[in-house]
């Protein structure tokens, strides 16, 4: 079987989905053009896996608005879920199929400039912002067929734009909430922290989709400019019908911090990559990505830094979980280029398998063109170690309850990493499901 | 409750098809504290491991029972739910989970689903226990063995003892590596323990122990098999004269059978 080259969507439909957000001009053409290269390119490649067979056609695309919401109350549990009871956030987006159901920001940040809105609503009032970045310095519109036709048929997304010297304590949240289940989710989402700015930001992706199948087509591009700190926290959890493509890209600029905590919960198959360049000297990054596997999903994950700067630092953390006859690949690439000096590069990948049929794989991958470096790398690809197991039980704990705190305990140097008490929470009940 | 009773009849257990215990035979009741010793190689961690269901020794022959009922056919799990406990000689590194969220689940696991602990008694028993092992309380938030000295592990088993409160205790070398003070310390905790319901069965190679806890019975285990048994005078003359005289007076040679001492 091939891949499926022909587009589910035309040129002509594209420029009435564009006409009917009231996009800009600049904007339309993009799409345009993307559409005339989603059509040559290739798909992407990742590591180990193929995807040629994957579902990365059939899907819905129109735009499908979702009921606004008066009070978080309104929402289905599991997603009350992502938040403190008593405390819900003051800065809150969210997107339910592809129209905004809530939104605020507190008065205190939109007094300071602070830009936090749907993607299209950023595209009618901050044009050149947004134009500024969208898909030009992080994720290119050509870098491979899905980011091509990501470009020519988003049809949601958010827009975070920090301005100078703005240190936000708060953390600004969106929840991306897909409640028709054959809907295409193609979600574009830029966060902007100018010079010496500091934010936190934090993303989830819900469906409900178990029979019904659709695609995720996701690309976020993350910002810090000179001296600005990003603590960039998300919870992916598409059901199982959803084939995802996940893109998330950063770009650090001089004495920069983008560090990633990304929970990727999907029971769907999913390629996803993370991908932050330290332009600037002494920029750094930590990417910390956990993930767990079941049924007969199949996952790949790439976490990249790559280091330009002089004596930047990057750190990849990834952990996962598989179970049944997932199979898991977890890719982690340390880049230091030509001239960036004193710069360090640590990576460490753990795959933790629960049964004789989960597959599982962590690849090492140091790439490195100066001299006056630091780096180093550990990858391990393991079962439960059985006097563990004993230890555990001899102290009363069940099989089901010993495996449970390893796998908890396994996952934990990461899943302590979210940004946000709530979130977090949110992670480890996800989490729990799935391994149960 | 008056106590427990664990039954050890003609205990035999191999590993790797090597046989080490050969017809273990040892009562041991609520109330009472028992002393095992001996050389090393002799089976003494054997037993204890055998005991508790490690997943390495296989029973052969012989019975375990508690309270009649028969351990050998419980998980390790039901074995710990029934009232064993085992202080390990070498307990596992947990990498994520806390001391206290481990000894928490721990506590519930013995009790009624949907009864577990208040978390207000808990921290307050935790507190009390921190305090009488001379244990900082930091480590109560720390990952479970990880990174722990070899005397905070020890310790550590000995809170884990006083937190689940079990029926019968064995207790697997506790003394090995602890210094004069450390030593005393496991050993207030221990006698702690002391109850009309509670029995325990202290491994040792030393008598050193013994001065701190008292046991009501010593036990001598060579090749196998225990090879004779007392009060705490036996422990003392082993320390005065060691394990020769025991030897001729039985007629026990030494054979290549003495295995080295198994973790």
């Amino acid at each position: 079987m091939t891949v499926e080259t022909k587009l589910p969507y035309d040129k002509e439909y594209i420029e009435q989905f564009s006409k009917d957000r009231n996009e800009p001009e600049w904007m339309r053409v993009l799409r345009f053009q993307a559409l005339e290269q989603a059509e040559v390119l290739e798909m992407p490649k990742p590591d180990k896996t193929k995807i040629t067979r994957w579902n990365f056609s059939n899907f819905k695309h129109e735009y499908t608005t979702g009921f606004a919401i008066t009070s978080i109350e309104d929402l289905p549990q599991e997603i009350q879920e992502y938040f403190d009871e008593e405390n819900v956030p003051a800065n809150l987006l969210i997107q339910r199929n592809h129209s905004v159901a809530y939104a605020t920001l507190s008065k205190e940040l939109q007094e300071k400039g602070v830009i936090f809105t749907d993607i299209f609503t950023a595209l009618q009032n901050h044009s050149e912002l947004v134009e500024k970045y969208f898909m030009k310095d992080a994720v290119s519109v050509d870098q491979n067929k899905l980011t091509a036709l990501h470009a020519a048929l988003f049809n949601g997304g958010a827009f975070l734009y920090v301005p100078k010297n703005v240190e936000i304590a708060d953390p600004l949240q969106v929840i991306f909430w897909q409640e028709d289940p054959e809907l295409a989710l193609v979600n574009h989402v830029i966060v902007v922290a100018d010079e010496n700015s500091k934010l936190t930001y934090v993303e989830n992706y819900i469906s409900n989709n178990d029979e019904q199948e659709t695609v995720a087509n996701i690309i976020t591009e993350v910002f810090a400019l000179d001296n600005a700190t990003i603590s960039f926290g998300a919870v992916d959890n598409f059901a199982a019908g959803t084939t995802s493509y996940v893109n998330r890209r950063g770009i650090a600029y001089r004495n920069a911090t983008i560090d990633w905590a990304l929970g990727q919960m999907n029971d769907g198959n999913t390629v996803s990559e993370n991908i932050t360049h330290l332009i600037g000297d002494g920029s750094t990054s930590k990417a910390n990505a956990v993930s767990v596997g079941r049924g007969k999903q199949i996952q790949n994950f790439t976490a990249s830094i790559d280091q330009h700067g002089k004596a930047t630092d990057g750190f990849i953390l990834q952990r996962g979980v598989m179970k049944e006859s997932a199979t898991m690949i977890f890719n982690a690439i340390g880049k230091i280029e030509h001239g960036g000096t004193k710069a360090n590069s640590e990576q460490e990948s753990r795959v933790l398998m629960l049964s004789p049929d989960a597959r599982g794989d962590a690849n090492p991958i140091l790439l490195i063109d100066e001299d006056d470096v630091t780096a180093g790398h550990a990858a391990s690809v393991g079962r439960v170690d059985p006097l563990q197991m004993y230890y555990l039980m001899s102290r009363g704990l069940t099989t089901e309850e010993a495996e449970r705190l390893i796998i908890h305990g396994f996952l934990a140097p990461v899943v302590d990493q979210l940004p946000i008490e709530s979130v977090k929470n949110q992670l480890k009940q996800v989490i729990e499901r799935k391994v149960n | 409750m008056a106590g427990s009773v664990l039954e050890i009849k003609n205990l035999h257990v191999s590993i790797e098809d090597k046989e080490i215990l050969k017809g273990v035979n040892l009562t041991i009741k609520g109330g009472e504290f028992h002393a095992v010793m001996g050389p090393n190689g002799t089976g003494k961690s054997t037993l204890a491991s055998a005991i508790m269901g490690h997943p390495k020794y296989e029973v052969t022959e012989g019975s375990i029972t508690l309270d009649g009922e028969d351990v050998l056919e419980m998980e390790v799990d039901e074995r710990a739910r029934a009232g064993l406990f085992l202080a390990m000689q070498y307990p596992s590194e947990i990498s994520g989970v806390t001391t206290s969220d481990f000894l928490r689940s721990a506590i519930n696991a013995r009790r009624e689903e949907g009864d577990g602990i208040p978390l207000m008694k808990f921290i307050k028993e935790l507190d009390n226990d921190l305090d009488l092992l001379e244990i900082d309380q930091n480590m109560a938030t720390r990952y479970l063995n990880e990174g722990f000295s070899g005397g905070e592990k020890k310790r550590n088993e000995i809170l884990q003892l006083l937190q689940i409160k079990p029926n019968i205790a064995i207790l697997d070398e506790i003394d090995s590596g602890l210094d004069i003070d450390a030593l005393k310390i496991v050993s207030k905790g221990i006698n702690k323990m002391r109850s009309e319901s509670f029995g325990c069965l202290m491994i040792t190679h030393y008598q050193r122990l013994l001065n701190y806890i008292t046991p009501d019975y010593v036990h001598v285990m060579m090749q196998g098999r225990v090879v004779k048994s007392g009060g705490p005078e036996l422990a003392k003359r082993l320390e005065d004269e060691g394990y020769e005289w025991i030897k001729a007076e039985l007629g026990i040679e030494d054979t290549e059978e003495s295995v080295e001492q198994n973790a």
